[in-house]
């Protein structure tokens, strides 16, 4: 490593990091960040309900009310900024038994102090003819208009992009073992050697309390609490239309029901405290228990389409907040730590926040020439014909179909290998073109696409990983 | 727009068989659309001996047997566009083609033929809960990887499922250097072919555990192991029967899906138990003069009744390309249509009351034990002299019968030592036993026990 001397050291690639890194690249400053998979969207932001919350979970007045309405806010416009996938589907959250009314009057009332906008407490009736499929014991519901779906992967691959191309350095399968404090800052150590910085954002997931614990005395502790899911196909997309949540009650906090962004269904997550931070294994009792708490909010739930299922680690912090800034004995350390949800939501507003922290505190100056929009992967089978016969005819890889469930071409995966920051494994290129995402889960295109990626990088094929080192798809 | 008399999408044995019988049957303009590089289908990664017992009489590999009909295509002259895969059919059989060569392209065809074939279904389906690591591969993939491409998977090997591609992948893992731990069956039966279980699992001292499950996947990074656990007779794992096996791969050869996006977006009416479109005795859907052959319309496990299927949809199709539809269909009606719900026939597109459909059409039904039949329904005046209608049983049955009945009257009945849901079984329909039911509603195929 060339023993680099930045100003800001970003510990993490997850969409708090890369908003924090996008925000910052706005500055003249030197920025890197460190990653220790081989991507970015490796961790958390990977691994979640993909929602973004209207805002009247928090309680009023705390930061995370304030950044998640923000957040919310913001996202459209950089939906539109950054080409990534958004969509206001709105949300609803269901009350079955009238004894918990006040519960969610209280919700909405919350809301509305939250700042908001458009809520409504309709009845069963009427939110079951905006879902068709919501049981028949809803007797009430909360109508959040700006409620919004996004794709996590586009959200934080657009930031990392654009972070890149306005100067952001990004250092990948470099894992943070050691911190400490020197004269100008901190010195962070790492498996590829050692690196010199004036501040450090820690933006290190379900891992930042031990980043924390390194320099303040102030102890944070995070619990990971695993949520486990259930995807189904297309096919079952439109089952609900809006994001469905059940009011938490006697029956426990509830699980949610969503399209996604791609039209897929949503099913989950159960809240699991654990020990592992990688822990990101599903269990049986968890997946049953997603499906069975569904049934709760919607009925006929087509489970016999589950194409895949997975689990997510929430950074569960003892005292139920964000913690961010300095803590009060690390000058120069900025923490982004227990960010659970809504921090997706968030990480908009929360990469602004802490980025106009730091560059106060390091008295930095804007840049003249920061480049503010990124343009994403052409979605070949989302043009006009017109376009995609045009687009065929002018680079032919985009007429080869790789992936046949979601009809990605040649010319898509070589553009999510070859673009800035590009992908060096098979799920990097998943999470960039949804290559291997459908119904037949890569059975079919995985030999293509790692020839593919062999042939881009040069990465010979037995060395051609699913993520990070340690992952390889050949064993010969 | 490009037009063509009959369109073939899927260059697979049975696009190949039925593009074949088409020519033959005096078919002049027709065109295979494969997105495939070869023709051949899923046979050119299938190396292995035993295919054509019944059609040639010797026992060939995938590709020597995809081969003779390759070569007869040529001999023909059967047009055929290699790297063009269709994304989209409509119902007024505009075919929508994306190629490197020709990018994109919509093809207009009086027929269509149906050959896409089948997937392997993947783990996401079955829900295995635990890690996702690399290292899980359905057991066509690993085919691929290892025959065509020359890659080795892995080492150490657990089968979940004991379909015919998973058992003839243990062997071939076997003879490539790694070492297969177990095979596990979820049901208390094989899915596969006896010889395959035989000559794949038994001559290799490979353990083939019924009624068993993998309930855990570990391994970060790469698969480290798998739990195994026994489950009872409503399939769920039983507590205490877990087992670890390290491994470094996990093969899944847990069933073949149709792969009928396309068929599905065109309208046409499915059978859920196939999961293929539903066909009268021409192979045709309800959408008229779209005919269906091969995996795409129910799953096969020898490919020599794929072909003959195939052939029969491609005569069928030159026959409604020649004659039209009306003719094809005896009395002079619409052609008879199947509908969405199982082995009930309607009349034509002008809505075919009672009355002028009466007899045009026969719904053959599954019963007790016989999960589904291929065709749904037939048709007496314009039928074949004879039909074969093939299906499978729900369960592995001993000394059973498969009895016909014609409206409820026993036609034939065929004693069956064993009956197996890895075994498709047939039934031969004359035309002439059909003359003395002029009234004929409904054809009854149903196992019963010996009395
Ligand atoms: C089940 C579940 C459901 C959720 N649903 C929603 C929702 O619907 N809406 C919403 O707004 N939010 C939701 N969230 C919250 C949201 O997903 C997270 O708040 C957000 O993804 C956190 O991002 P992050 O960047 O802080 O963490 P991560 O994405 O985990 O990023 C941290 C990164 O740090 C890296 N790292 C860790 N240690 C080191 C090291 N030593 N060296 C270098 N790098 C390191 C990791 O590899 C990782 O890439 C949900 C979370 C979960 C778990
Ligand atoms: C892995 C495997 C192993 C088998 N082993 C044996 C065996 O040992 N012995 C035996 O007798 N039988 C075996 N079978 C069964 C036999 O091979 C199949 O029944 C037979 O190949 C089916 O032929 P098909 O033409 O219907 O399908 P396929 O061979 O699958 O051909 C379908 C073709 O359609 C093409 N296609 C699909 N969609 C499109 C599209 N949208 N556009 C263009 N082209 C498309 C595909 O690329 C493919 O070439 C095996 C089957 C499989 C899947």
């Amino acid at each position: 490593m060339e023993n680099a001397k930045s100003d800001v050291l970003i510990i993490g690639g997850g969409v708090i990091g890369c908003s924090i890194a996008r925000e910052l690249s706005k500055y003249q400053c030197r920025t890197i960040l460190l990653e220790k998979d081989e991507d970015v969207c490796s961790g958390t932001s990977k691994a979640n309900s993909a929602i973004v919350h209207a805002g009247y979970d928090a309680k009023t007045g705390s930061l995370k009310a304030k950044l998640n309405v923000q957040g919310n806010l913001m996202m459209e416009p950089l939906a539109k900024e950054l080409d990534f996938d958004f969509k206001r589907n709105a949300s609803m959250v269901l009350c079955f038994d009238k004894e918990d009314m006040p519960a969610l009057q209280a919700l909405y009332e919350r809301g509305v102090a939250n700042g908001v906008p458009g809520l409504k407490i309709i009845s069963g009736e009427e939110a079951r003819q905006m879902e068709p499929n919501l049981s028949d014991e809803v007797v009430s519901a909360l109508y959040a208009p700006t409620g919004g779906i996004v794709c996590p992967f586009g959200l934080t691959i657009a930031l990392a992009e654009n972070a890149f191309e306005n100067g952001v350095e990004f250092f990948f399968n470099t894992k943070v073992l050691e911190i400490v404090k020197n004269e100008n800052g901190y010195l962070v150590k790492t498996n590829r050697g050692d690196f010199e910085t004036t501040y450090i954002v820690n933006a290190a997931g379900v891992y930042a309390d031990e980043f924390h614990n390194m320099v303040s005395e102030k102890k944070i502790h995070i619990t990971p609490r695993r949520g486990d899911y259930c995807l189904l196909d297309k096919e079952a997309g439109n089952h609900v239309s809006a994001t469905i949540f059940q009011l938490p009650g006697k029956y426990g906090k509830g699980i949610l029901v969503t399209p996604t962004v791609h039209g897929n269904l949503l099913v989950g997550p159960t809240a699991i405290d654990q020990e592992d931070k990688d822990g990101t294994a599903t269990t049986a009792e968890g997946l049953a228990e997603a499906c069975e708490k569904a049934t709760k909010s919607v009925k006929n739930v087509p489970f016999r389409q589950v194409i895949t299922s997975f689990a997510g680690l929430r950074a569960h912090e003892d005292n139920n907040e964000f913690v961010l800034g300095e803590p009060e004995d690390a000058e120069g350390f900025f923490d982004a730590a227990g960010i659970e949800s809504p921090g997706l939501s968030c990480a908009p507003a929360m990469g602004l926040y802490l980025a106009e922290m730091v560059a106060e505190k390091g008295k930095f100056e804007k840049k003249a020439d920061f480049k503010a929009t990124r343009k994403g992967i052409v979605k070949a089978a989302e043009l006009s014909r017109e376009e995609r016969a045009a687009l065929i005819k002018e680079k032919p890889e985009y007429g080869t179909i790789i992936c046949r469930c979601e009809n990605i071409s040649e010319g898509e995966i070589v553009d999510a290998i070859t673009r800035p920051l590009g992908a060096r494994s098979l799920d990097g290129i998943k999470r960039r073109v949804r290559q291997g995402m459908g119904r037949c889960q890569a059975g079919f295109c995985t030999p293509r696409t790692m020839e593919i990626l062999s042939r881009e990088t040069g990465i010979p094929m037995e060395q051609i990983c699913k993520n990070s080192n340690g992952s390889e798809m050949i064993r010969g | 727009m490009i037009q063509h008399d009959i369109v073939i999408i899927g260059g697979g044995p049975a696009g190949l068989a039925a593009a074949a019988a088409a020519k033959k049957g005096g078919a002049d303009d027709i065109l295979i659309l494969e997105r495939d590089g070869v023709l051949g289908g899923i046979l050119n990664q299938c190396i292995h001996n035993g295919f054509g017992l019944h059609t040639f009489k010797e026992e060939l590999t995938g590709p020597e047997y995809a081969s003779r009909f390759i070569k007869i295509v040529k001999e023909l002259g059967i047009p055929y566009q290699l790297n063009s895969m269709v994304i989209d059919i409509n119902k007024e059989k505009e075919i929508t083609v994306v190629s490197r060569e020709n990018g994109l392209q919509v093809i207009k065809a009086k027929s269509i033929i149906l050959a896409m074939g089948c997937r392997e279904r993947p783990r996401g389906a079955l829900n295995i809960p635990g890690y996702r690591p690399a290292g899980i591969y359905t057991a066509g993939t690993a085919q691929r990887l290892v025959n065509i491409e020359g890659h080795m998977v892995g080492k150490e090997v657990v089968i979940l499922g004991s379909g015919d591609i998973g058992l003839i992948m243990a062997r071939r893992m076997t003879l490539e250097g790694a070492k297969v731990k177990v095979v596990a069956e979820l049901m208390p039966y094989s899915g596969g072919l006896k010889r395959n279980i035989v000559q794949c699992l038994d001559d290799f001292g490979i353990p083939l555990k019924l009624s068993h499950t993998v309930v855990n996947i570990e391994g970060k990074g790469r698969v480290t192991g798998i739990t195994l656990a026994e489950v009872g007779p409503d399939r769920k794992p039983i507590p205490g029967t877990e087992e670890h096996y390290s491994c470094d791969t996990l093969l899944l050869s847990c069933g073949l899906i149709p792969e009928n996006e396309l068929t599905r977006n065109m309208g046409v009416s499915m059978n859920p138990v196939t999961s293929g479109p539903m066909v009268n005795d021409r192979l045709e859907t309800d959408t008229e003069g779209v005919f269906a052959c091969g995996n795409v319309l129910h799953v096969h496990d020898l490919v020599d009744y794929v072909s003959e299927e195939a052939a029969l949809a491609g005569q069928n199709a030159a026959k409604y390309i020649l004659y039209g539809a009306s003719k094809t269909s005896g009395n002079g009606a619409d052609a008879p249509r199947c509908s969405a719900d199982a082995g009930i026939c309607t009349g034509g597109s002008n809505g075919g009351t009672e009355s002028s459909s009466a007899g045009a059409c026969v719904a053959i039904r599954a019963e007790n034990g016989v999960r589904y039949t291929v065709p749904q329904s037939l048709d007496p005046a314009a039928m074949a002299e004879k039909i074969t209608v093939r299906f499978r049983v729900a369960d592995v049955y001993k000394d059973r019968s498969i009895c016909v009945y014609y409206d409820g009257k026993l036609i034939s009945k065929k004693k069956k030592r064993v009956l197996a849901p890895g075994e498709m079984e047939q039934v031969v329909i004359l035309k002439s036993s059909l003359a003395e039911y002029p009234d004929l509603k409904e054809i009854t195929i149903r196992t019963e026990e010996e009395s």
